[in-house]
């Protein structure tokens, strides 16, 4: 899922600064159960602003509004009908979810409340660490389910570097080496022979941005429609 | 003290959990103490039932102090509801501080099942400090309005069904 945490206040406040009307939109998928964009979250952000307004003398209107998702165009849909009636749009998706808004409603602005952090898994309860950094060319089956692209800050395919330093990483002594996790692993997996298999080079052309994806099932459709 | 000071009673609102705080305040009452009358109990099962926006609401609602009041440490009859309540309280606090409310108008409470003596402590505690922080700045502005959450659009489906099973009666209304 895709983790984010809420801006400061103070940064959230001085990007309103000077819209009377004002909706917050929340995300009811990833950054809803990352504690950071959902129902909830966007009700205690309206309170808080609504709170804060009363207690500084000012007189604004915020609303608040909470849809399945912001990365599906069906769902923005709803909104429609409520967005003539204010200044500005508040989004607490992630920056996907955003974007998205402010392209199907083009005539609104649109602001972040959130930073997104990463592509993640909950560790603990509160507590989500990063697992995937979307390479486009998956390589768990050689690594025992342990991601180096993710894992190690030097991304590499082919064992550890000098650096690893009683199953810590040289860069960050609290980090695990990704090499040593996937060396238990294997062994624990009577699968060490992996260990000697020769990655070739990782092809990072592939991970040229911005992504775009198109299901085999509709690519023949869309070839069809373009002829 | 002076006379404003003297004058103003505060609210102060309790969220006590069925198990420990509120049989405390029980006990407190067949005791005869004498506490506040400016604490409003509410009961709820669990302080792991608190939200944020419960807390926040009461704060908006004009309460010039709040507090959360559960079992001992390991005492809870939920074994760590009390647990999430002590984090949601420390959250809650933060959010106060943020937008320039005291957060010390905030606080949470172990008061295990016999401590009747305990409640009514806490209970004059809280109401003190409510007198000394002064009234809540939001009181004046219960009324006014500010914003609120959008209905929910209709999906345009029919309504489910009356439910024709499960349903629950009460043990009196049953036919013998």
């Amino acid at each position: 899922m895709i983790v984010g945490e809420r801006k400061p206040l103070e940064q959230i406040e001085a990007m309103l600064e000077g819209f009377d009307k004002i909706l917050i939109v929340g995300c009811g998928t990833c950054v809803a159960v990352s504690m950071a964009g959902g129902e909830k979250e966007v009700e205690e952000l309206a309170v808080q602003l609504r709170m804060k307004d009363k207690l500084e003398g000012r007189k604004r209107t915020i609303d608040e509004i909470t849809v399945t998702r912001q990365c599906d165009r069906e769902y923005l849909e709803v909104l429609a009908k409520h967005l003539d009636n204010y200044d500005v749009v508040l989004s607490m998706a992630c920056g996907a979810g955003v974007q998205f808004l402010a392209e199907r409603y083009d005539d609104k602005i649109v602001l972040p409340a959130l930073n997104t952090l990463f592509i993640g898994v909950a560790e603990d309860a509160g507590v989500w660490t990063q697992r995937c950094m979307a390479c486009e060319d998956c390589i768990l089956d050689q690594t025992g389910g342990i991601c180096p692209m993710t894992i190690c800050p030097k991304n590499l395919l082919n064992g550890p570097c000098g650096g690893t330093n009683g199953g810590k990483c040289e860069v960050d002594g609290e980090k695990d080496c990704a090499w040593t996790l996937i060396y238990r692993k294997l062994e624990k997996l009577g699968r060490l022979d992996y260990m000697r298999k020769i990655q070739p080079p990782k092809d990072y052309s592939v991970m040229t941005k911005p992504g775009k994806y198109t299901h085999q099932a509709f690519k023949e459709t869309q070839e069809n429609e373009e002829e | 003290m002076n006379d404003a000071a003297r004058q103003f009673e505060p609210k102060v609102v309790a969220y006590c959990c069925t198990y420990c705080a509120y049989t405390a305040g029980d006990l407190a009452g067949s005791m005869r103490l004498e506490y506040a009358t400016n604490v409003r109990v509410v009961q709820i099962l669990c302080t792991g039932k608190i939200d944020a926006i419960l807390l926040l609401r009461a704060f908006e609602e004009g309460a010039d102090a709040v507090y959360v009041a559960g079992c001992a440490l390991g005492d809870c009859h939920f074994l760590e509801g009390n647990l999430g309540a002590l984090r949601t309280v420390a959250h809650t606090k933060h959010l106060l501080a943020e937008i320039g409310l005291q957060p010390e108008r905030l606080e949470f409470f172990h008061v295990p099942a016999s401590a009747g003596p305990l409640f009514a402590q806490r209970a004059n505690e809280m109401t003190a400090r409510a007198r000394e922080l002064g009234p809540n700045p939001l009181r004046e502005t219960i009324h006014q309005a500010a914003g609120k959450k959008l209905e929910r659009q209709d999906d345009g489906r029919p309504p489910l069904p009356e439910a024709t099973h499960g349903k629950l009666i009460r043990h009196s209304e049953q036919i013998s």
